[in-house]
């Protein structure tokens, strides 16, 4: 709503405003669009070379210089390959299910600001889709949403393996989502906001928020591992039980869509990690810099990506590092450990919060 | 509750289970061979569970009984193929009991280090899937590249790699070649440190631990019962070891510890089997320093192929390599059963003879076969991630299992 109207003033006043309104948004989309996109691809690559350098393997160096085509040839691979449907399948929901995933994942990256407003073509332009005013619970709803992509798509495949690592991929969604949101809840507390882009600006020449809120990162971390079934939490695809699980009778670019969707939401996650709890797009001793315009802009998007970068490798690092969670002990770390931790979070915020008397 | 039968109606009921069958194999990742359990779930605990075997079941003990005693070692190469060198020594031995052969020390000391080695590589294969059936595959890859260089110092004794057919009935085919030893030298050198990266990576895991400790647990009364050896049963706290109780091949002349564990679950079993790798290195470098001269095979001419340079030149020679090339040999009648320490337990062969060239029976003691009979007990209400562990745990291979 309020773009719309901050669109509709903006027309009222000049007609020519409007347009470039418009066509900005529209760049701005296609690039959050294509970065996200590229980001993925990559790091499917990325993973590949990860887990080679940790196996002490070469990983893919075949096409282009240093394998840096391979995420192109699997594309190719993947649309090329022949699509199967399972004969007893739902086929309209066994198709819906990979176009949920891969649209809430892409959904996601709306609400993140990529760098600092600018002032340009007569307007303050900022770098970030939409700021919406609940732009937190935004992201939330939306991967919500992906676990039905998933659910859709196990159970429509009449795959018993399928149906089980659906099962699995929604109570872990359900069980973390609650102790996600209750971390966010402390953040929320201290910043006085569900925007995103404020939670951004309020870090700039303050302390990061990972300062205020160590354990409320932690418990966010890990969620965030569990929302986007990465191991030590990949039970819904486990390899050596469910045979891929909620993918296993997906073949052709509907598994790459699977596949794709989890790429795009571990890119998300480290984005909304960075932008919630490390600063976001806002450089160290940014002031003393003294930069300004569309350098700067340019400096704090560079910034915000390599913070995006290391914690897709961090995702990377740990899935090949440690063993997958059993379903009951999963459960249990969710239920049992970090709901109880996010409630103290909540509470020691509360404290603090009241001991200073910015609790209003 | 049964409105219609108040009311006299007659209806038939039909009893509405919740219960799911969930077929695990024949082709699943997580069986390690072609074997299908049946899994009877209730949500992802098992219930009750009905195992088929037999899919790869090659009927070794009838073939055995039509060939010549130098051809069965082909045979026991396909039972358990990750540690096939002591399938093979394990029957030559047999046949030179039966025979009544003395071999050379230096030819018993060359087979331990062989059959040391296969045990090792044998516990890497297992060990690095417990890790890869938790989710770990990073210590897998640690592991599997050091299995490759004791393959690679098979293809320098016998010239295969995985289907080995090594030695020979009275001691073996060739001495170790200097490219041998170099390779043994190097692998002894370097795979202590990687296997201590790899205790580092997984032993003290919290997941792992969680996913192992107390998971397909079997007592040392019951696994007795089952008639279970080797690393499952000393995992279970049951301390036998063919080794030790029934010493051959010089065995009694080194210096090793057994492992043995507490309560005979998943993590026990890993445990026990990253422990005899240690020890099975302690005893190659034992064998290796106290190595004696002397010739690599007994003077069994009827059974030892003659070199070729003699067949050439030599009639006698000639005439043994034509009976033995043949499976021409004459064995005594007599009944045999010899058993050596495989990597998964005792493999034991019973052959009974009547002269002649081929065995009257031959009966291969296949430890798999006995652990996948526990197997349903062991995995009886745990969960469907358990069960993966801990058939991959007691190392059940397929072409054992089958035979």
């Amino acid at each position: 709503m309020q773009e719309i109207t901050q669109a509709l003033h903006l027309f009222q006043k000049n007609k020519s405003n409007m347009v470039t309104y418009i066509l900005i948004k529209f760049i701005l989309v296609l690039f959050v669009f294509l970065l996200a996109l590229t980001v993925a691809a990559y790091s499917t690559y990325g993973e590949r070379k990860v887990s080679a350098l940790m196996q002490d393997r070469i990983g893919p160096d075949r096409a282009g210089p240093y394998g840096l085509l391979q995420p192109l040839a699997d594309g190719i691979k993947m649309f090329t390959k022949e699509e199967l449907i399972p004969t007893n399948s739902s086929k309209y929901l066994f198709v819906l299910g990979p176009s949920i995933a891969m649209l809430t994942a892409l959904m996601a990256g709306v609400v993140i600001p990529w760098a600092g407003p600018i002032e340009a073509f007569g307007q303050q332009l900022t770098f970030q889709v939409s700021d919406i005013n609940i732009g937190i619970l935004y992201i939330f709803s939306v991967v919500s949403i992906g676990v039905y992509g998933i659910m859709i798509g196990g159970w429509a495949s009449n795959n018993k393996y399928s149906l089980l690592g659906a099962l699995r991929a929604s109570s872990q969604m359900i069980s973390y989502e609650i102790a996600m949101g209750l971390a966010i809840v402390a953040l929320v507390m201290k910043s006085g906001t569900l925007s995103l882009g404020e939670i951004v600006t309020q870090q700039q020449g303050d302390w990061i928020n990972v300062v205020y809120q160590p354990l409320g990162f932690l418990i966010f971390l890990i969620c965030a591992f569990a929302e986007t079934n990465r191991a030590p939490f990949d039970l819904p695809e486990c390899e050596t039980e469910l045979i891929g699980g909620y993918h296993t009778e997906y073949s052709s670019m509907k598994l790459g869509l699977f596949l794709f969707a989890e790429y795009i939401n571990m890119f998300v996650s480290s984005a909304v990690i960075s932008a919630l709890y490390f600063g976001g797009y806002n450089l160290p001793f940014q002031a003393a810099l003294g930069l300004e315009g569309p350098w700067l802009a340019v400096l704090q998007f560079g910034f915000f990506f390599l913070k995006i970068v290391f914690f897709i490798f961090l995702f990377m690092w740990v899935r090949w590092t440690i063993p997958r969670f059993r379903y009951d002990q999963l459960l249990h770390l969710g239920w049992k450990i970090l709901l109880p931790l996010a409630i103290l979070n909540i509470i020691i915020t509360g404290l603090v919060m009241w001991a200073n008397g910015s609790l209003a | 509750m049964s409105y219609l039968k108040d009311k006299g109606i007659e209806v038939e009921y039909k009893e509405i289970s919740n219960l799911n069958t969930l077929n695990l194999g024949p082709t699943h990742p997580a069986t390690h061979g072609i074997f299908q359990n049946v899994l009877t779930m209730n949500g992802e605990i098992i219930e009750d569970s009905q195992q088929t075997i037999g899919y790869i079941h090659r009927a070794f003990e009838k073939i055995a009984e039509r060939r010549p005693y130098n051809q069965i070692t082909v045979l026991t190469d396909r039972m358990n193929y990750c540690s096939s060198p002591i399938n093979n020594l394990g029957w030559h031995m047999t046949v030179e009991k039966l025979i009544g052969v003395d071999i050379p020390k230096r030819a018993q000391y060359l087979r331990v280090i062989i059959m040391e080695l296969a045990r090792i590589s044998d516990h890497i294969i297992c060990d690095s899937v417990i890790a890869v059936d938790t989710g770990a595959l990073t210590g897998f890859t640690y592991l599997f590249q050091w299995r490759e260089l004791i393959y690679e110092i098979y293809e320098e004794l016998c010239g295969a790699r995985l289907t080995t057919n090594l030695g020979r009935i009275g001691g073996l085919e060739r001495d170790f070649t200097m490219t041998a030893w170099k390779k043994l030298d190097k692998f002894l050198k370097g795979f202590p440190a990687v296997l201590e990266e790899f205790e580092n990576l997984v032993k003290r895991n919290r997941i792992f631990m969680d996913r192992t400790v107390k998971v397909g647990p079997i007592s040392g009364e019951r696994a007795l019962e089952y008639g279970f050896t080797g690393p499952n049963l000393r995992a279970a706290g049951v301390d036998y070891d063919v080794r030790v109780a029934l010493p051959y091949s010089s065995y009694e002349d080194f210096e090793f510890a057994i492992p043995v564990g507490e309560n005979g679950d998943t993590y026990d079993r890993f445990m026990v089997r990253l422990e005899e790798m240690k020890e099975s290195l302690r005893i190659i470098q034992q064998a290796k320093e106290g190595l004696p001269e002397g010739p690599f095979h007994a003077d069994v001419p009827a059974f030892y192929l003659p070199p070729k340079e003699d067949v050439y030149n030599k009639m006698e020679a000639l005439i043994y390599h034509f009976k033995i090339v043949m499976g021409e040999t004459d064995v005594p009648s007599g009944t045999v059963y010899h058993s050596v320490e495989g990597g998964n337990g005792e493999v034991g062969f019973y052959l009974i003879s009547d002269g002649g060239r081929s065995p009257y029976r031959l009966h291969l003691r296949r430890p798999c076969f006995i652990y996948y009979q526990a197997y349903p007990e062991m995995i009886k209400g745990s969960m469907l991630s358990d069960a993966i562990l801990t058939l991959s745990s007691m190392n059940v291979i397929a072409g054992e299992l089958d035979a």
